[in-house]
């Protein structure tokens, strides 16, 4: 259905999700470490998640996937 | 004869246009214009002007808009409002002498203005008379710009503003924008198609979503006309009639009740986000939250509230989201609401709980010195009584966007917890020891990374900056909503003057 993206550039700190497991929009999924802070990423819409695209340490860039939601 | 005359004069030219528009108006969910001016005004429009307009054209009753003055809440507005009816709502000439004729009047009363917009733009076949002349369409926008800062002028859109229309809104204080009629865009998707080849629907182009959150020519979404006029009629509570008055205080209200205190719900830990409405809807009158650019920009909040009946504007950090950390947007966003606040005497309040401006070479390229040269211009500008509240944290320019000691602000109070400093401790001990940290041997820099940000801690222990004089006062969290009653209230008497000159150059 839609992937949830990163708000902003930094460092992958926490995935709070697993594959197949259901979310609510809303929901914290990813927690960013960015201008040290940690940056809460909700997913925009409810749903299943069907692949976690971001690994724990990664840095990633703004508007980078993190989670693909079905 | 001459009296059936003139009633069929009358009928016409208040039914609108064919029965075919107004059918296709209603199936979009869209109000006749009438019908939007009734649900407007208390009591309907009180006086109306140029009725007749080219009413011997037999097809173009009142020239496709409405202009005239009614009563929000017992005070005198003025309004244009294009009928979609008739031509699309587009302009002729005598359309847009009725604008300009409309502003003229709200000028003279120092009366609001609003603009309910509804238009396919200009009619091209009538363009000698309505386009380039001394009191053509660019003298609409003439004025609007003269009136800012002089009344209030809200724009609500129902349907299109295209190309010259489109900067109506630019030009209002606040554009409320109704999802899924409402547009704005310089050309239409057809045009893209033909002169640069883009393919692109009207939404993606310029629908009231990607106005209202992406691009921030919107300032509101409404899922309805009557949820924008709503909103309409709310926001222009909290101002004056023109900028020569002060704010009506409304009937003073306690904050909503909670279960957490303000305490409890802000987290020790200065990485830790929390969320920031929470705090703002512990310390405004219950149910005052009036917001603008909500979707737009979210890592800071702007909206007009009530503190003990008083019209107050809050611009705080949020952060949930991007940490509260200051963008590009964020700055252009709370720059332009510090100046709309300023212009009509309403007091702002900074909740500042900010790590400072992004970094990075994205943001860079975007110009993020000179947005935020913006937003520290507005607000040092700015004469209406200024309260910085620091609530966790302000580092780098941060506490000076968020109107820091050094920028005039009547009092800049510390919460408990509070830390101001140019950068964060962990942030801090690296920047100055980084070198030093890679001497030494791996198992003895933890302990020392701790020493130091520790030490770094201590010197900017809030008590230290208060007995240096830096903040004016440290307070529990739980009190924040006493202190701020009493401080709004003994800096009513305010006055000010920012400085002697023609004008600044601000860096927009």
């Amino acid at each position: 259905m839609g992937f949830v993206k990163a708000s902003m550039a930094g460092t992958v700190w926490k995935v709070l999700v697993n594959a197949g497991e259901e979310v609510k929009e809303g929901q914290d999924v990813v927690i960013l470490e960015s201008m040290k802070m940690e940056i809460p990423i909700v997913a925009e819409e409810a749903g299943i998640v069907k692949q976690i695209l971001a690994a724990e340490g990664d840095f990633i860039n703004v508007d980078d996937d993190l989670i693909e939601i079905e | 004869m001459e009296q059936n005359k003139h009633q069929l004069f009358v009928e016409s030219a208040l039914k609108g246009g064919h029965k075919k528009y107004h059918e296709k108006n209603a199936s979009q969910g869209k109000l006749f214009v009438r019908e939007r001016l009734n649900l407007l005004f208390d009591e309907g429009l009180q006086a109306e002007d140029g009725l007749f307009a080219n009413i011997l054209a037999g097809d173009l009753p009142a020239d496709g808009v409405v202009t005239g003055i009614g009563k929000i809440n017992g005070r005198t507005v003025c309004v244009m409002a294009n009928d979609s009816t008739v031509k699309a709502g587009s302009w002729g000439s005598r359309t847009v002498e009725k604008i300009i004729r409309i502003q003229e009047t709200a000028e003279k009363l120092g009366a609001p203005l609003l603009y309910l917009v509804d238009s396919a733009g200009a009619r091209i076949t009538d363009q000698l008379e309505m386009f380039p002349g001394r009191r053509g369409a660019g003298r609409i926008f003439y004025n609007q710009i003269k009136l800012s800062g002089r009344v209030p002028q809200i724009c609500l859109l129902f349907g299109p503003s295209a190309a010259g229309g489109a900067y109506i809104p630019a030009f209002c204080d606040i554009v409320v924008m109704v999802e899924g009629n409402a547009s704005m865009y310089l050309g239409s998707p057809r045009m893209a198609e033909m002169v640069i080849g883009e393919k692109v629907d009207l939404e993606t182009m310029g629908g009231a979503k990607m106005h209202c959150s992406t691009s921030g020519c919107g300032d509101v979404l409404a899922k309805t006309e009557q949820e924008a006029i709503e909103y309409a009629r709310k926001y222009l509570a909290y101002f004056p009639d023109n900028f020569k008055q002060k704010p009506a205080i409304a009937e003073p209200k306690i904050p909503a009740a909670f279960e957490k205190t303000l305490q409890e719900i802000i987290p020790e830990n200065q990485n830790v986000s929390f969320n920031m409405y929470d705090l703002i809807n512990r310390i405004i009158d219950e149910d005052s939250f009036c917001e603008v650019k909500k979707l737009f920009a979210a890592e800071i909040i702007t909206g007009l509230a009530r503190i003990n009946g008083q019209s107050v504007g809050i611009i705080a950090n949020q952060p949930r989201v991007k940490g509260g950390v200051l963008f590009a947007d964020s700055a252009d966003k709370a720059a332009k609401f510090i100046s709309l606040c300023d212009a009509f005497h309403i007091p702002l309040l900074f909740l500042a709980d900010v790590p400072g401006f992004m970094i990075g070479s994205q943001v860079e390229k975007m110009g993020i010195i000179r947005h935020g040269a913006k937003m520290i211009y507005a607000m040092s500008e700015a004469t209406v009584p200024k309260i910085t509240v620091i609530v966790r944290k302000a580092y780098g320019a941060g506490l000076y966007a968020m109107a820091g000691p050094a920028f005039e602000p009547d009092v800049c109070i510390a919460l408990t917890g509070a830390q101001i400093a140019v950068m964060g401790p962990e942030a801090a001990v690296n920047a100055v020891y980084a070198n030093k940290i890679a001497e030494l041997p791996p198992d003895e820099q933890g302990a020392f990374i701790v020493e130091k940000r520790n030490e770094f801690r201590e010197d900017i222990d809030i008590y230290r900056l208060a007995s240096e004089l830096i903040i004016d006062e440290v307070i529990e969290a739980n009190d924040l909503r006493a202190v701020l009653e009493k401080r709004f209230e003994v800096y009513k008497s305010k006055e000010v003057k920012f400085a002697d000159r023609k004008h600044g150059v601000s860096p927009v």
